[in-house]
């Protein structure tokens, strides 16, 4: 059952979305969270919205696939939808009791609404067209300057590759020692939720010993293959930016500048 | 001349509790292995042999005489990537040596560290996975693998350094049996067609037969030592030292024992088949 849980989420392709560089991608879709964030007209959310919309086309990664990436915010976004509507200050519609609902609230809430669409979806196209190994591999390439002012910048970005490879290996782990533990008559699915956070005990426990046998056994092995740290180490697969990220970036740059001037143009 | 690993009165103690005296895990070994050879290390629990196999690439360093590695001393510290990339070491739990999500990215991940050009990753990952017969599940992540092509995996991870000497501990402990066969075909494959040196530290009786050495170890010391049939033959030390022989072995000393005299040197099943043909058409 719990081998069911899938990671990140990558949907693997030969889009052209799947071909820009990771280090493109994540610089794209933060420009495109900042311009959602700043821009504030309708026109401006129509013009994210058909790009995201052609993005999701190109990609080839089916239209219900983003849209359930929204489906666990429906909470959040009715929440926020409604504290903005009641606490702008504005042009009184209506009142009851202690709310009012102003027409500027209204407006607050459709665009509080349509930024955390916006950013989920579009932070979801990240996941679902990069590898997460190719993400760690351009997060530590784009922060690299970083190392100048000691951090640790490699050795964050080693920590989440073994992190990405020993997720599976120790869910199967979890799984065995649940098993091993329910044929010795541990109950973990009744009582109260004191009880069952009590059953957990004996399953973590020897969870983390071994957790923390493997991490010893792999160190060992890793300076056996000659790891010294990120000082002198080439890639097997470097990533080169070619005139399609150039392009990439030409094109959400221009969307992004255009929809955070478009509030400028029209009124609405 | 030095043998190209050459264990000079080797000693070595576990650091333990300040008021505990520690048994010491090796006592005055001495061990020569010559490039090319295929050696198999034997012993019980506790009978030192994973010990050595730590002090040949320098995860251990002895307290007392000296380790070489085709002429270089562990104890040198500025020889340290040089010896470890010259011996290459493969452990018992194939899932704790893997290191990346790719098995492609995992071969890598040596040749990675010494700093070489991507073109020569790329060879140097290509031709590894080659010899282990692991090229198609390149592009697969590691925990959807077997045990023995995880083990395999580990195996070409350690050959892209392109090390001279390959030392095994246990590589087949956690195996089952077709995960301890293909293990043990890539292995003598490299020894034989690649002269990779072995060292491979075992308790398997048929893994060390296929040996060209046999090294057995006891509580610190080497015991025996010779060619398997040499060894082997030598049933009554072999199991005073709560080892067992192989089973042809065992018939054999059986059936000597009954009051047959028969050869106790035949370690394949058709060895030992042919041999008790022989005796009784001799017997009619």
């Amino acid at each position: 059952m719990l081998k069911d849980i899938t990671l990140g989420q990558f949907f693997p392709g030969k889009s052209a979305i799947h071909r820009l560089d990771p280090r493109t991608k994540i610089i794209c879709v933060m420009a495109f969270v900042v311009s959602i964030f700043v821009s504030s007209s309708f026109l401006g959310y129509g013009i994210s919205f058909a790009f995201l919309g052609v993005c999701i086309k190109i990609s080839g990664i089916s239209p219900k696939t983003v849209l359930k990436s929204l489906k666990p915010l429906i909470f959040i976004l009715i929440f926020t939808g409604i504290l903005n509507m009641l606490y702008t200050p504005g042009r009184e519609l209506a009142s009851f009791w202690i709310f009012t609902i102003t027409a500027e609230g209204i407006r607050n809430a459709v665009f509080m609404i349509l930024r955390i669409v916006l950013l989920i979806a579009s932070t979801s196209m990240l996941t679902y067209t990069t590898s997460p190994i190719a993400l760690t591999d351009a997060l530590e390439r784009l922060l690299s300057p970083l190392k100048k002012l000691k951090v640790p910048v490699h050795e964050f970005a080693m920590m989440m590759t073994i992190a990405l490879r020993f997720i599976p290996t120790l869910i199967e782990e979890t799984d065995k020692i649940m098993s091993a533990q329910k044929a010795r008559g541990a109950d973990f699915d009744s009582g109260s939720l004191m009880d069952r956070a009590k059953a957990l005990v004996p399953i973590l426990v020897p969870l983390f010993v071994s957790a923390f046998r493997r991490a010893d056994e792999l160190a060992t092995a890793m300076e056996c293959r000659l790891y010294h740290g990120g000082e002198g180490r080439t890639r097997l697969n470097t990533t080169v930016m070619t005139s399609l990220d150039f392009r990439a970036f030409v094109l959400v740059g221009l969307i992004c500048l255009a929809s955070c001037l478009s509030g400028r143009v029209v009124s609405f | 001349m030095r043998s190209i690993v050459s264990a000079e009165d080797i000693s070595y103690t576990y650091p333990q509790d300040e008021n505990q005296a520690s048994p010491a895990a090796l006592e005055h070994v001495d061990i020569k292995i010559e490039k090319g050879e295929f050696v198999a290390v034997l012993g019980h629990n506790g009978s030192g042999k994973s010990t050595f196999a730590k002090h040949l690439n320098a995860i251990l360093l002895p307290s007392g005489g000296a380790v070489y590695i085709d002429n270089m001393d562990t104890r040198d510290q500025s020889l340290l990537l040089a010896i470890r990339s010259r011996c290459g070491m493969v452990f018992q739990n194939p899932d704790n040596q893997l290191v990346a999500t790719v098995v492609d990215e995992d071969v890598a991940f040596a040749p990675e560290n010494m700093g070489l050009p991507p073109e020569e990753i790329r060879r140097r990952v290509d031709a590894c996975l080659e010899t282990v017969g692991m090229t198609e599940y390149r592009d697969r992540a590691p925990h959807m693998l077997s045990g023995g092509q995880k083990q395999r995996i580990a195996i070409a991870g350690v050959l892209a350094m392109e090390p001279s000497i390959l030392v095994m501990d246990e590589p087949t402990a956690m195996l089952d049996p077709s995960g301890r066969r293909e293990v043990m075909s890539a292995v003598l494959k490299l020894n034989r067609e690649k002269g990779i040196t072995v060292v491979l530290i075992t308790h398997h009786m048929d893994e060390a037969a296929m040996a060209q050495r046999v090294i057995v170890m006891s509580r610190g010391k080497v015991a025996l030592e010779g060619t398997p049939k040499e060894v082997f033959s030598k049933v009554d030390e072999i199991k005073s030292l709560s080892l067992l022989p192989p089973q042809t072995v065992e018939l054999l000393w059986r059936l000597d024992k009954k009051g047959y005299s028969l050869p106790l040197d035949r370690l394949s099943v058709s060895e030992c088949a042919d041999t008790l043909e022989a005796f009784l058409k001799a017997k009619d």
